[in-house]
C-alpha cells in the first residue's frame, strides 16, 4: 500500500521524538486550512467588506463628532448620552418600531397563514385567487403607499366614504396618530403575498396520511390544525417571524412616504420636513438614522441609533431562535 | 494559541484599517489656486425641475458661457439636498463644483461643516462690497458666524394671495392689515358645510402648505436667539403671542380636527389642483410665485396680493414679511474654485443675469440693483412681494449650526399647540428652548 505522509510521519515520530513529527502535520493542517480559507474567501471577503468593516466603523463613529465633511473627532460618550437622554425623536421612534415589530409582524404571519390555508383548500379558481393575493406584493412600496394614503384619505377616500355610508366611524387613518400605525399594518397585510406563497408550499408539504389518521381517530378541524398542521409548518412560521422582525426593524419607505403625503409636504419650496407625521406616530428608527445622519449632518449620533437597532435586531432574533423549540412545537 | 493570536492580530488590523480609512474620509477646504482663464468644465447642480425653470437656468448659463468662453458648465437639475450632500461628501470629478439649494435653513450646516467655501475672500478679491450689492436680510440668511459660504440666488418673499371675487361676494373691500381684521375676514369668508366646508377664508393649520410657524412668526418680528446665542423662545413674548393668535384662529374657523379633515381634500401644492386655484381657500399665505401659478392654472377669478397682517400693536409695521430664498455656493472640495466663483459671481451679482432669471421664474430679485432695475417685469400682484422684500422690518430665520433643526423643534411645539395638546404655552416654550440649546450645543 502506498505510504502516506502521516503514517511515515507518525512512524518517524515514534522513533525520533516529537520534533520531526510536527512539521509535516502542521504543513498538512496549514494546507487544509488554506484550502478551506480559499473556498470560504468569497464569503470572507464579503463579510469583511460589507459587514465587519461597516460595523467596526459604526462603532468607531459612534464615539466621534463627525459630519461627513471634516475628520471625525473623538467625543467619548456624548452621542450615546444625547440619544438616550436628550434626542427627542429617539424614544418615539423606538416605541413605534417595537409596536410594528409586535403587531405588524403578528398580523402578517397570521394573515399570510390564513390566506395560505384558504387557498390550499379552495377547489376551483385557486390559481386566480393565488395570483390576486400575490400581486399586491409586487407593487412598488412608494406606489402602494400613495395608493393607500389616497384610499384612506379621511376627506375624500373611498374607504371612509363607505364606512360613513354604513354608519360606521371613519378614522383619520394616516392623519390620526392613533390610527397611522394600524393603517400601515393594513398596508403591510395587503402585501402579504410573499408569506402566503411560503406558507402554501409548507402546507402542501404536510403528509396527508397524518390528516387521514387523525380523521379516523375523530379529530376535528381545529384539532387537526393544532396538532398536525402547526407542528409541521412551525419551522416556516419561525422563518416568517424572524424575517418579519428584521423587515419591521428596517421599515422606512412606507411610513416616510405616508407621513409626507398625509402632511401635505411633497417638497419644492425648501421647506424642511421632519418625519413622523402625525405626532411622530410614523417615525421609525431607520428614519431617525437617516434624519440625524444625513439631514442633520450628525453621523456620530446616527451611528448610535444604528447600533441600537442592530443590538435590538440581534436580541430579537436570538430570543426567537432560543425559543424555537417552543415555536417548532411538540410535533418534533 | 498561535491561531488565537493570528485572529487577534487580524481583527486588530481590520479595526486599525477601519479607523485609518474612516479618519481619512474627511475633507477640508481647498485653497483657490486654479486659473479661471484655463479651459474648464464646471458641474453645476440645482433643484429646479419645471421645464420653464430649467429653461431659464439654461438661458442664464448660455449667457455666462458666452461671456466666459473658456468655461463650460454642465448643468444637472432636479437635485434634492440629500443628493447634493451625498455628492459633496463623496467628492471627485463628477461631484458638483457649484451648487444651488432651496433650503435656506441648511446654510448654517453648510457653513459650519465646511461643505461650502467661504466666499468672503472671493468677494474681496473681486472688489465687491457685499453690503452694497445684497439686502441685509439676504446676507443674514446666506452666512453663519461671519462665514459667507453662500450667496442669495433670487429671493422669496411671503405675503397674502387672495381671491378678489370671493372678497367682493362677502362685501370685503380691502385685504386685512391687522391680525384682528384678518380673523374677522377669515371668519366671514368661511362657509361651513356639515362637518366640512365648501370654502375656508384661510387654512390656518401649520400643514396648510406655506403656513409654517416661522413664516407666521415673522409678522411678530421675533428674536430667536439672545446675545449669548441661547434660545429666546421663552423670553421673547412674540412667540407666545403668535402661537396663541394662531390657536384662536383655528378654533374660530371650526377647530383643528374639522380643518385638518378639510385640508386632506386639497390637491398638491405644486399642481393646478392647489386649493386656492380650486376656490377651496380664499386667502393663502404664500410666496410671490402663487399668483402667476394660479394664472397658469387658468383660474377665472381676479387675484389680489397683500402683505401678511401684523399684530394689532404693530400696525405701523404693516408691509413686512418673511424672506428666504435659493442659495448658491462653491463645494469646498472642488478643484476649480476660481472658475466656480466666476459662475457664482455672474449668477448672483450680475444685474442683467439676476433680472433675467427673476423675470423667467417669477421670483423676487436678490440684489439691490436688480430690485430697482427697469427691466424687471412687475405686475401689480408681484409688486407687493417686491415691496415686502424691500421693507426694513422684513426678516428671516437666522442660520444656526444645526441648520433648521431649531425651527423644526419650534414647529413641533406649534403643532401641539394648534391641536390643543399644550395647555401652558410659556412652559412649552421654555422646554422647547432648552431642547434647542441642547441640539445647537451638540451641533457646534
Amino acid at each position: 500500500m502506498t505510504s502516506t505522509g502521516t503514517s511515515s510521519g507518525i512512524a518517524t515520530g515514534i522513533t525520533t521524538g516529537p520534533g520531526p513529527v510536527a512539521p509535516p502535520l502542521r504543513a498538512k493542517r496549514r494546507r487544509a486550512a488554506l484550502r478551506t480559507a480559499a473556498f470560504m474567501s468569497p464569503w470572507l471577503i464579503g463579510f469583511a467588506v460589507f459587514f465587519a468593516y461597516p460595523l467596526l466603523s459604526t462603532v468607531y463613529f459612534s464615539f466621534t463628532k463627525y459630519d461627513g465633511f471634516r475628520p471625525p473627532v473623538f467625543n467619548g460618550l456624548d452621542n450615546w448620552t444625547y440619544v438616550f437622554t436628550d434626542y427627542p425623536l429617539f424614544w418615539p421612534a423606538m416605541r413605534n418600531t417595537l409596536w410594528l415589530v409586535v403587531v405588524m409582524v403578528a398580523c402578517r404571519v397570521v394573515f399570510g397563514l390564513g390566506v395560505g390555508l384558504l387557498i390550499t383548500k379552495i377547489k376551483t379558481a385557486a390559481g386566480v385567487f393565488r395570483t390576486l393575493f400575490y400581486l399586491p406584493y409586487l407593487a412598488p412600496p412608494v406606489a402602494a403607499t400613495l395608493a393607500f394614503v389616497f384610499l384612506l384619505n379621511p376627506g375624500t377616500g373611498p374607504v371612509n366614504t363607505l364606512l360613513e355610508a354604513v354608519g360606521l366611524p371613519a378614522p383619520g387613518w394616516f392623519t390620526d396618530a392613533d390610527w397611522s400605525k394600524p393603517a400601515l399594518t393594513v398596508l403591510a397585510v395587503w402585501g402579504v403575498g410573499d408569506l402566503m406563497v411560503i406558507f402554501m408550499a409548507a402546507l402542501l408539504d404536510v403528509p396527508k396520511e397524518q390528516y387521514e389518521a387523525a380523521e379516523l381517530d375523530g379529530a376535528g378541524a381545529w384539532a387537526r390544525f393544532r396538532h398536525i398542521t402547526l407542528p409541521n409548518i412551525s419551522p416556516i412560521i419561525l422563518f416568517a417571524v424572524v424575517t418579519g422582525v428584521i423587515q419591521a426593524m428596517q421599515y422606512y419607505t412606507q411610513p416616510l412616504v405616508a407621513g409626507k403625503v398625509a402632511a401635505g409636504v411633497i417638497g419644492g419650496s425648501g421647506q424642511q420636513f421632519e418625519p413622523g407625521y402625525p405626532d411622530k406616530s410614523t417615525l421609525t428608527l431607520p428614519q431617525v438614522v437617516y434624519n440625524v445622519g444625513f439631514q442633520r449632518f450628525d453621523y456620530g449620533t446616527a451611528c448610535v441609533v444604528a447600533l441600537v437597532l442592530f443590538a435590538l435586531s440581534m436580541a430579537c432574533t436570538a430570543l426567537l431562535m432560543r425559543r424555537r423549540g417552543g415555536l417548532i412545537g411538540a410535533g418534533d | 494559541m498561535p491561531r488565537t493570536r493570528r485572529l487577534t492580530a487580524a481583527a486588530t488590523a481590520v479595526a486599525a484599517l477601519s479607523v485609518l480609512a474612516t479618519a481619512c474620509t474627511g475633507q477640508s477646504g481647498t485653497a483657490a489656486s486654479d486659473d479661471p482663464n484655463q479651459e474648464v468644465t464646471l458641474n453645476f447642480w440645482h433643484g429646479w425641475s419645471a421645464p420653464s425653470e430649467a429653461k431659464a437656468i439654461e438661458e442664464n448659463i448660455a449667457r455666462f458661457e458666452k461671456a466666459h468662453p473658456n468655461i463650460k458648465v454642465k448643468v444637472t437639475g432636479n437635485m434634492t439636498d440629500d443628493k447634493i450632500n451625498q455628492a459633496l461628501r463623496a467628492g471627485g470629478d463628477k461631484a458638483p463644483d457649484v451648487v444651488s439649494s432651496f433650503t435656506t435653513d441648511s446654510v448654517g450646516k453648510f457653513c459650519n461643516s465646511g461643505a461650502f467655501s467661504d466666499l468672503n475672500p472671493f468677494l474681496r478679491k473681486a472688489g465687491i462690497d457685499k453690503t452694497k450689492v445684497f439686502p441685509k436680510t439676504l446676507l443674514d440668511y446666506t452666512q453663519f458666524n461671519g462665514n459667507q459660504c453662500t450667496l442669495p440666488l433670487l429671493n422669496d418673499a411671503y405675503g397674502l394671495v387672495y381671491n378678489k371675487d370671493a372678497f367682493k361676494a362677502a362685501g370685503i373691500t380691502e385685504p386685512p392689515r391687522t391680525w384682528s381684521q384678518f380673523v374677522e375676514v377669515a371668519q366671514k369668508l368661511t362657509k361651513p358645510d356639515g362637518d366640512s366646508y365648501t370654502q375656508v377664508g384661510i387654512m390656518p393649520t401649520y400643514h396648510g402648505y406655506e403656513t409654517t410657524p416661522a413664516r407666521l412668526a415673522a409678522q411678530w418680528s421675533p428674536k430667536y436667539f439672545d446675545a449669548d446665542g441661547k434660545s429666546n423662545l421663552a423670553k421673547d413674548p412674540a412667540f407666545a403671542s403668535m402661537l396663541t393668535a394662531q390657536k384662536d384662529l383655528v378654533a374660530k374657523l371650526g377647530g383643528y380636527e374639522k380643518l385638518e379633515k378639510f385640508r386632506n381634500t386639497f390637491g398638491d401644492e405644486w399642481s393646478a389642483e392647489h386649493p386656492f386655484h380650486k376656490g377651496q381657500v380664499v386667502m393663502q399665505i404664500d410666496g410671490e410665485w402663487r399668483a402667476s401659478m394660479a394664472k397658469e392654472a387658468g383660474v377665472t377669478f381676479e387675484i389680489g396680493t397683500a402683505p401678511l397682517p401684523v399684530p394689532d400693536d404693530q400696525a405701523a409695521d404693516y408691509g413686512k414679511g418673511y424672506l428666504s430664498g435659493t442659495i448658491m455656493g462653491i463645494a469646498s472640495g472642488s478643484k476649480k474654485q476660481n472658475a466656480a466663483w466666476e459662475l457664482v459671481k455672474y449668477m448672483t451679482t450680475d444685474t442683467e443675469a439676476v433680472v433675467a432669471f427673476a423675470n423667467a421664474i417669477h421670483n423676487v430679485p436678490s440684489t439691490l440693483a436688480a430690485l430697482e432695475s427697469p427691466d424687471l417685469q412687475v405686475t401689480p400682484e408681484f409688486k407687493t412681494f417686491l415691496d415686502i422684500a424691500r421693507h426694513p422690518k422684513s426678516s428671516t430665520t437666522p442660520a444656526q449650526a444645526d441648520g433648521g433643526t431649531y425651527q423644526l423643534t419650534f414647529q413641533d411645539l406649534a403643532y401641539a399647540v394648534e391641536k390643543g395638546d399644550v395647555a401652558d404655552i410659556p412652559a412649552g416654550l421654555a422646554k422647547t428652548g432648552r431642547q434647542i440649546d441642547t441640539d445647537i450645543a451638540k451641533a457646534k
